[in-house]
Parts: C-alpha cells; structure tokens; sequence
C-alpha cells in the first residue's frame, strides 16, 4: 500500500516536474527576442525574377545612420515594400543606391548579401506587434 | 500529508517558471542561419555580420532588439551619422510633451529630444501629427493597427508591450508640471 502511494507521487512529481520543464521551455523560447526585430523582408519583385527575397535589418543600418537620413533626405516611406524600389532606381543611385554603390557601402554586385531570405518570404516588417497580433506566427502580412 | 506535498510540488514548479522568466530576461540573438528569415543555403548568412556580435556589446533591454537605442545613441555607444549630404539641415528639437492627459492610463511624455536625435521634423509633421498641441487625436486602437506612434513602435522602435515606457506620468505629476508651465 505504502510503496503504490509512492509510486503514485513520484509519478505526480515527474509529470509535474515535466510539466515545468515544458513550460519552462516555452516561456523560454518566446522569450528569445530574435535580433531580426525590425528587419523588412522586400519581395515585391524578387520571387518572379528568380531571386531570393531582400532582408534589410535594421538594426545593422540604425548603428551607422539615424533614422532621417533615410527616411527624410533619401525618401523611403515608412511601409515595407512600399517604395517600389527596383534595381534600376538602385543602380541610379536611388534608395539604397545612394550607398550601396561601393563607396558608402558594398556596390550592387554582391547581390547576395541583400537578396538573403528564405524564397517565397513574403514582404513584411519582422516581429513587428501588429505581426504577432493579427497574423498568426510565421505568417507576415502580405502585401 | 499530500496537501503538504501537492503545495511544495506547486511551489517547485512556480521555482522552474520563475527561473525560466529570469533566464528568459538574458538577452539572445538567433545566429542568421537559424532565424528564419535568412536562406541557410545562400551565401549571405556567413558573411553578413551577426546581431549577437554587434548587438551584444549595446546596453541591453528586455524587448524589440534586446537593445536600449536611444541610451546607446545618448551614451555614444553608437555613433550613426546625420546626414549623407553636406547641405542637408539637421534639427534637433527639445520639448516634452504631455499627452492622453484624459485617459484612464498614466499620462504620456513624449520626448522631441530622443525623436529628434534620430527622425527629422518631417517625418511625423504635419502628415501623422499637426503641430499644434491637441490637434490630432491619437488612439490606442490606430496605434495598434500600425499608425501614429505605432508606425515605429511595434515595428522597429521599441515594442508595444512596453506599456509604462509611453505611461510613465501619474496624473497628478503631471497636472503639477502644467501648473507649472501656465504660471
């Protein structure tokens, strides 16, 4: 009697013990505040050309421009994907052309290090409260 | 004796979250590969720098980024530049505004100093917020569908679950500061 009493509460203990841990986990891994907080994912084009959408993080450009260079002198609209950016207003100087043109910052030829994303990614700010809000995670919103 | 028992199984387990929450509080950076965003089969993800290498070093918070931006800025843990072009005006404007002063929740500071170190004047006047004091009404629900204050945060500038850091001023606090002004 006394040991089945005791096997019933180290068996409460582990599934309780377990249960803990789980939550522990969870709390854990919603916890982890990805650094990809802010990156914009641009894929207005890039999924038709063949191209790997664009990550643009935020947090790498904010460590070396404030937010008005170029969101006031250089024109970018506070909407992901809705500057209409392309390769040719790139390639003019325009938008992220204006230092992506292997002065301020790596030329256009290294297409790679901008066009990064998983493809099909759809456009969208990552992380971004209204994400976590209306859309279901892992679904951006789409343009 | 189980009473006892089921209580010190209940306090163990709230032990495990409490220490779960506090490690949680420890910032961490998912490596690009493994963010889910970056493509791990494209070359991108070993040549880019890692948030964790640069992000690690700014002084930390608890939400968005795991950084205190506006501290970093302030205490010249970063250095981002004001301008591309040598003719461009750079304005920095010093003036707290007290906002919501109506509302339920704390009243709001808002800070033209912080703002304006890193936006310029015409990215919120006049076409999100008139000047003038009052004139545009601001709502928790337009904020909350990504407009006014919250076409930033909630998207790159501090979260909005961060509730208190936008409420921070008690009513009578603030009712004192107005008298104050008006005196």
């Amino acid at each position: 009697m006394f040991l089945r009493l005791a096997a019933v509460r180290r068996l409460g203990f582990l599934r309780i013990a377990l249960w803990s841990v789980v939550v522990a986990i969870i709390l854990v891994a919603s916890k982890e505040a990805p650094a990809e907080y802010g990156d914009v994912v641009i894929n207005n084009y890039s999924d038709g050309a063949g191209m790997r959408p664009v990550v643009f993080p935020h947090w790498f450009h904010r460590m070396r421009f404030r937010c008005k260079v170029c969101h006031a002198d250089l024109g970018f609209q506070f909407k992901a994907g809705g500057n209409e950016i392309n390769m040719v207003k790139i390639i003019d100087g325009q938008f992220c052309g204006a230092c992506h043109n292997g002065e301020v910052a790596w030329s256009v030829e290294n297409c790679n290090l901008c066009h990064s994303a998983k493809p099909g990614t759809p456009t969208q700010v990552h992380e971004s409260t209204i994400q976590k809000l209306v859309a279901p995670a892992g679904q951006g919103a789409r343009k | 004796m189980r009473r006892g028992l089921s209580g010190f199984l209940a306090a163990l387990g709230l032990l495990a979250l409490m220490a779960a929450g506090a490690f949680g509080q420890v910032p961490s950076w998912k490596p690009l590969a493994q963010d889910d965003l970056h493509d791990p089969a494209g070359p991108a993800v070993n040549l880019l720098q890692q948030p964790a290498a640069a992000l690690s070093v700014l002084p930390p918070d608890g939400a968005g980024n795991m950084v205190r931006w506006v501290k970093a800025l302030e205490e010249g843990h970063i250095q981002p530049r004001t301008a591309l072009r040598q003719q461009t005006k750079v304005q920095v404007y010093d003036k707290d505004v007290l906002l919501n002063l109506k509302g339920g929740m704390p009243v709001v500071r808002f800070p033209h100093k912080a703002h304006t170190e890193w936006l310029d004047c015409s990215n919120c006047h006049d076409h999100l917020f008139k000047k003038q004091a009052g004139a545009t009404k601001i709502s928790m629900f337009r904020i909350l569908s990504g407009e006014q204050c919250g076409l930033c945060h909630g998207a790159v500038s501090f979260p909005l679950t961060e509730c208190s850091r936008c409420h921070s001023v008690s009513h009578a606090q603030a009712r004192k500061e107005l008298e104050g002004q008006s005196r």
